[in-house]
């Protein structure tokens, strides 16, 4: 709370999102500064992946704002929110399948090489330039995270460790200033959550930008963690450094159960 | 020497292949105009047709990822707008014998070739109009609404005396799509389609079929990605069903009933969804057939079975070649695969089979 006061990237005002009688996300007021990297936890169904959504623009929320370096981008299209450079994965990846890992981020340099289908379709020289310079931007990327001898390969025949480090070199290829991670350490054992952990450290820093993830295990992100949030039926019942939120009672409550 | 060498372009053996097929092609379709008799030269060209209109459908089913079941319509659109273009003012003074042709209408003649763009234009219109409000929905119900369209698109004309002349259709046309036109038109389409789906737009249709969640993620404008594939697609079938009426010199609205999007259908699916090549492929293979199967809906005389003559009989076969196809290559002939020099040379290595003729 007392670091230095830099730039806010990401913050929410009264978020919540209903679906029927159901509150999936109640009263959310997130904070995340610039080259922050925080946590958003909580047991199953606490309402985190919702939360995502709502940032993201999949479910427009029912009450609240979510403002993005202070311009309102609620209710917008998540494309056009991409496009204001907040890009995401999935919990359940989410790959292309018929696509060969380059091709997977590829598609992601696709709003870069601004390709109407005339122009893409006739190799107009405009287009093959920016379309030569996402090829060698994405081999670039993939190369910076140990996969470009795999860049011919179909994506969905790799490795599930490496769908997910694709899966986030695709979301990095959109250029973002902010990353989501929805649940990157899931079915990892816990040397491969703390490779994962160090290489989120690492991009953060490579890339300059703001990270949001949510975890399951509160373990897996204590290290990286600057800040966290802890949701339970959706309702925020704790927020801030890994060491007050490991000693809070509701927390530990949240995670245990009480008689 | 007869390694597959990629990296240093220069003319490898494919190439060669590919220049020698696209040339023997050229000839065949010159030899076929010259010396091919009226019915196996009209079959011979409505291979062409059928290419032009099973990539059309290919690039919304196999590419887009988008079920769509309208396809007649727009083929309709595109045939009537070309007649009506092309067609001279006594003509359709002939034609239109129970209710006279609209005035700003009769004395409209144009040539062949822009008339044809413009007959896709108007299909593409009425493709983007109808693709803006339908294309919200997805899967069965996208098919649902668009094979509703495309009746809907049927009715109209039907019933839209004055300018299309109902139900006695319009006959006479001139036959414009010769052996030259209609495959000019299939290589065109076949090579804009090759250099769309290589593409940044042909990945992000891809995209868009693969997982829209995850295109829409990645900064893809995913409705108007599907707005503009259909739109297109559009366009190609207005393309296709004025060539076809140019060829047939004859058109009517029961010409362009869900039977005909069926046919085409059933070239996509039978080529494989998603294979450029397949539907090529699929495309010549039905086309053949079915005037080469007409023999089982005449009447008959097996020995043992005498039949009376049962029309429809030779669909049954392509009932038959569906349910083969799903049973053992469920991605249809080609997969989602191109077809490659390698792969026929692989294909003769195991088992010497024929493979498809024409690609780029």
């Amino acid at each position: 709370m007392s670091e230095q006061a830099s730039e806010l990237m990401l913050n929410t005002s009264h978020l919540t999102m209903k679906f029927g009688g159901l509150t999936a996300v109640s009263d959310l007021n997130l904070e995340i500064r610039k080259n922050e990297i925080v946590g958003l936890i909580g047991p199953n169904g606490a309402g985190k992946t919702t939360a995502f959504n709502v940032i993201t623009g999949m479910y427009r929320p029912t009450e609240g704002k979510v403002l993005f370096r202070g311009q309102d981008i609620t209710g917008l299209k998540p494309h056009s929110i991409t496009k204001l450079g907040i890009a995401r994965t999935f919990q359940n990846i989410r790959l292309f399948k018929e696509m060969t890992v380059l091709e997977n981020v590829l598609v992601a340099c696709h709003m870069s090489i601004h390709a109407g289908p005339f122009s893409a379709t006739l190799h107009l020289p405009g287009y093959r330039q920016r379309e030569s310079e996402a090829r060698r931007f994405s081999l670039e990327l993939l190369e910076k995270v140990g996969l470009v001898h795999l860049a011919y390969e179909n994506a969905t025949g790799l490795p599930y460790g490496q769908q997910r480090r694709l899966e986030i070199v695709r979301a990095l290829a959109t250029r973002p200033r902010m990353l989501l991670l929805d649940e990157p350490a899931a079915g990892m054992n816990p040397q491969e959550s703390l490779d994962l952990m160090n290489f989120i450290r690492k991009i953060r820093d490579e890339f300059d930008l703001t990270i949001f993830l949510i975890e399951h295990h509160m373990q897996v992100v204590m290290g990286v963690c600057e800040h966290m949030y802890v949701l339970d039926y959706g309702v925020t019942i704790a927020h801030g450094d890994p060491a007050s939120i490991q000693k809070n009672p509701k927390v530990i409550e949240a995670y245990l159960g009480v008689d | 020497m007869e390694q597959t060498q990629k990296k240093p372009f220069r003319l490898t053996r494919n190439h060669w292949l590919t220049l020698g097929a696209l040339s023997a092609f050229i000839i065949l379709a010159v030899v076929a105009d010259l010396f091919f008799d009226a019915f196996t030269l009209r079959v011979f060209n409505l291979c062409a047709i059928y290419i032009v209109l099973a990539l059309s459908l290919n690039m919304l089913n196999g590419f887009t990822g988008l079920f769509s079941l309208g396809h007649a319509g727009f083929m309709a659109v595109g045939a009537y707008v070309c007649a009506l273009l092309t067609m001279s003012p006594q003509l359709k003074e002939m034609n239109y014998f129970l209710m006279p042709i609209v005035p700003w209408l009769k004395n409209l003649t144009i040539p062949f070739l822009p008339a044809i763009l413009i007959a896709g234009l108007a299909a593409a219109l009425v493709g983007f109009l109808i693709g803006a409000p339908v294309l919200r929905l997805r899967d069965d119900y996208l098919a649902i609404a668009t094979l509703g369209f495309g009746e809907i698109i049927r009715v109209l004309i039907t019933n839209a005396q004055p300018i299309t002349n109902g139900a006695q259709g319009l006959k006479g046309l001139p036959r414009y799509a010769t052996t030259f036109a209609v495959w000019v038109a299939a290589g065109l389409v076949l090579l804009f389609m090759v250099l769309l789906v290589r593409s940044s737009y042909g990945r992000a249709m891809k995209a868009v079929r693969d997982d829209e969640l995850a295109a829409e993620a990645m900064g893809i404008n995913v409705f108007r990605v599907k707005v503009t594939s259909f739109t297109m697609s559009s366009f190609l079938a207005g393309v296709g069903g004025a060539l076809l009426g140019h060829m047939i010199t004859t058109i009517d609205p029961k010409m362009f009933t869900f039977m005909l999007t069926f046919n085409i259908l059933l070239i996509v699916v039978l080529g494989g969804i998603g294979s450029i090549s397949g539907s090529v492929i699929a495309a010549i293979v039905v086309t053949v057939l079915m005037e080469a199967l007409r023999f089982l809906d005449e009447p008959m005389n097996l020995i043992i079975i005498r039949t009376q003559g049962l029309p429809g009989l030779r669909m049954v076969v392509f009932s038959l070649m569906l349910m083969i196809v799903v049973i053992y290559r469920q991605r249809g002939l080609m997969g989602n695969k191109e077809f490659s020099w390698d792969m026929l040379n692989g294909l003769f290595v195991k088992k010497g089979r024929k493979g498809g003729s024409d690609h780029v």
